[in-house]
């Protein structure tokens, strides 16, 4: 449908893409070449995110880098090298705490095509990201005890479980489960379900259920399928994203978004960043993409995700142009091809 | 199934309390809630029949007292007695923190400080994966589960998690005993050091430092996610896994419900004076209790997990052989395992395979 050439121009979104390291800028540019052959509306501004020592002496993300990002509030980042010897933090955590990113979204469906041992597994894994087990408090009491803090916060527990119902309410799912362990951790996860209850009052049109940590995981690989919407502290929800993950299929292809306050909202690859492939035109972009698409999801660009997922499910499904991971023996370009080819034909 | 060896727990290293008058041992039971009760019951029944020299002092907890006399005679009976079988204890988590979890209570009065739990896949129950042999030993006493809670600032909670050298050492030590008796080749220590640094760090230090004087068992490491990931893809890869508290929580759940479910593992939990054996994954299970529907696998194999350390090998043998004839054989499975047949058939089929082997039993 042709539009007035202004109003097409003012409908351009931004984003700050990071591509990272290893195979990072190969795969940023797989998922480019797709949203081009898609005709999203999204202009991207590339930065690199390398930690560097700010005036007070402090390690920062480079200003143009932060300037971008508070522009256009959306980003999509690639694997990061973890530094073992840089000095500064890992750029994660940088990230994390220069964003205040409270939220971590796994959505986790089963990939027909890409078969594992657990098929028709949907939910979403949402995990708070700033405090609970993750604080990074610990201390020697006396040489051979260590004591290691976990803080719960009313606030932060609060805007985790508004967020979880927000999301279940924007994106069509009928419940949300608390995972928690208030049986032994009574005052801090029993703070974590009490705001979780008390916000699910205000949102009586989602059905709220509580499930201990242990039940959870039982029932997780038994039947994924009882689980809709699962939010949960920091720790949990590092083990229980990780879990759902593996039902699917692994880091190779799971997205993940990290929500933070002002709107923030960076999508990214979870998975690491395979220097022995870097270069050689054997990475698989799907995660990558698949966190993109979640990205024009969140953007409300709806029919842009689905015509770019539906073609690269399409291509896995086909198993014709499959790179290493998945199965076959393609080459990168060749699946962006596919999907690039198949994006184009759905116009 | 020859893969569940009755040498299972033949430990040097803990002697079983001596028998008491003529030959009998006397044995805590507390059958707690949901269906605990219903099972405890079955599993008296069955020792009798099958004439069994234990006699089980009943002390019955009530979970929903906020006094702790009930949970403190449980404990002063296993002090006396040496060895317990129990049925989890419901804890209402809706309670203040000064109402602790029974479970929790029992373990730590008495530093049953090591959670043991074999998963093994049977044949003729339906899972996903097949061939999975892991034996999981949990640090069973601290950790997460220090129960040390503050609310320093209003709406701001500090809950403590402590790992010791000593706790550490403690239970490395037990993991590596328990592999070599056990013929297991390979220990992975699942933690997050990464992130807790001093505290994960100090429990990684100490299995290094154990596993140095252990060199015909491998050692490696491997991060709790990463753990849980390669557990539901691929459970073949692992033998032996040593873990602190929490992660040992959510591992021997994942374990569980991929060889089957609540239904099937029983758990041990050993400290140097008392062993306490109960259901491997502690479950309540109180949307089925009373139903007749529950499966008493776990608790019977619980049980027999109590005669090998009473040293009573034949007739943990003969239990043991009859209970998982009737879920791999004779395919009698509960509702848990796909099944339609009730707990009391599970119990006949056990009692006529038993009846089946020799005169050692009561009439049917």
């Amino acid at each position: 449908v042709a539009m007035a050439g202004n109003a097409w121009r003012s409908m351009i979104h931004t984003v700050t893409m990071i591509p990272g390291d290893g195979i990072g800028p190969e795969i940023s540019s797989a998922v480019m070449k797709i949203f081009e052959a898609a005709k999203a509306p999204i202009q991207w501004e590339e930065r690199n995110v390398t930690a560097i020592k700010g005036p007070g002496g402090k390690w920062m993300i480079p200003p143009d880098a932060k300037e971008s990002m508070d522009q256009s509030k959306i980003g999509l980042k690639g694997p990061l090298k973890t530094p073992i010897a840089a000095g500064h933090p890992s750029m994660n955590l940088l990230l994390r705490k220069t964003f205040d990113l409270y939220a971590n979204v796994r959505p986790c469906v089963s990939i027909e095509g890409y078969k594992t041992p657990y098929t028709d597994v949907n939910l979403v894994t949402i995990r708070e990201n700033t405090e609970g087990e993750y604080s990074g408090i610990e201390h020697v009491i006396v040489d051979g005890v260590v004591q290691s803090i976990k803080l719960i916060t009313e606030d932060a527990s609060r805007r985790i479980a508004e967020y979880a119902f927000e999301y279940a309410r924007n994106n069509q799912r009928s419940s949300v489960t608390a995972v928690h362990k208030a049986n032994i951790m009574r005052m801090s996860d029993g703070l974590f379900l009490r705001k979780c209850r008390e916000v699910a009052e205000t949102y009586k049109d989602i059905k709220f259920t509580e499930m201990y940590l242990d039940t959870v995981c039982l029932n997780m690989v038994q039947d994924p399928t009882q689980f809709d919407v699962l939010v949960m502290p920091n720790l949990y929800g590092d083990i229980l994203s990780d879990l759902c993950a593996g039902l699917i299929g692994g880091l190779g292809v799971t997205p993940s978004g990290n929500i933070g306050a002002n709107g923030v909202a960076i999508f990214e690859s979870v998975h690491g960043t395979a220097p022995d492939i870097a270069g050689l035109d054997m990475a698989n972009p799907t995660a990558l993409l698949l966190s993109a698409v979640m990205m024009l999801r969140h953007m409300g660009l709806h029919e842009y995700g689905k015509k770019i997922e539906t073609a690269c499910f399409d291509t896995i499904r086909d198993k014709k142009v499959l790179t290493k991971d998945l199965g076959g023996n393609s080459k990168c370009s060749e699946f962006t091809a596919d999907i690039c080819r198949r994006v184009v034909d759905m116009d | 199934v020859q893969l569940l060896t009755d040498s299972h727990f033949n430990r040097h290293v803990f002697p079983p309390p001596p028998a008491r008058y003529g030959g009998r041992h006397t044995v805590t039971l507390i059958p707690g809630d949901g269906i605990g009760p219903e099972l405890a019951n079955h599993v008296r029944e069955l020792f009798w029949f099958c004439c069994v020299p234990v006699d089980f002092e009943l002390v019955n907890v009530d979970s929903s007292l906020t006094a702790e006399d009930d949970i403190n005679n449980a404990i002063m009976s296993i002090r006396r007695n040496g060895v317990a079988l129990k049925g989890n204890l419901e804890t209402n988590h809706n309670l203040p923190p000064s109402y602790k979890s029974r479970n929790n209570l029992l373990r730590t009065s008495l530093d049953l400080y090591a959670n043991v739990m074999h998963c093994q896949s049977l044949p003729g129950v339906k899972t996903r994966h097949r061939n999975i042999d892991i034996m999981i030993i949990r640090e069973n006493t601290e950790g997460e589960y220090s129960s040390l809670e503050h609310e320093s600032v209003p709406g701001v909670v500090e809950c403590l998690k402590i790992i010791t050298r000593v706790n550490s050492l403690r239970i490395a030590d037990f993991a590596f005993q328990t592999a070599r008796q056990n013929g297991r080749r390979r220990i992975t220590a699942v933690h997050k050091a990464n992130i807790m640094k001093l505290g994960d760090g100090l429990f990684l230090e100490c299995c290094k430092e154990v596993a140095s004087g252990y060199p015909d068992i491998a050692f490696d490491t491997l991060i709790v996610d990463n753990a849980t990931m390669q557990l539901v893809s691929r459970p073949q890869q692992f033998d032996m896994m040593l873990m602190p508290n929490l992660y040992g929580n959510v591992v021997s759940n994942v374990c569980a419900g991929l060889v089957g479910g609540p239904g099937l593992v029983p758990g041990a939990n050993h400290g140097e004076h008392y062993a306490l054996f109960e259901a491997g994954t502690r479950n309540t299970g109180r949307s089925i209790a009373n139903r007749n529907s529950a499966n008493p696998t776990a608790m019977l194999l619980a049980s027999c997990l109590l005669l090998d350390h009473l040293k009573l090998p034949a007739y943990a043998h003969m239990i043991r052989r009859a209970t998982l004839s009737t879920v791999t054989e004779t395919r009698m499975h509960t509702a848990d395992l796909g099944g339609q047949a009730s707990t009391s058939d599970v119990i006949k089929s056990i009692r006529n395979a038993i009846q089946s082997t020799g005169p050692l039993t009561q009439s049917i």
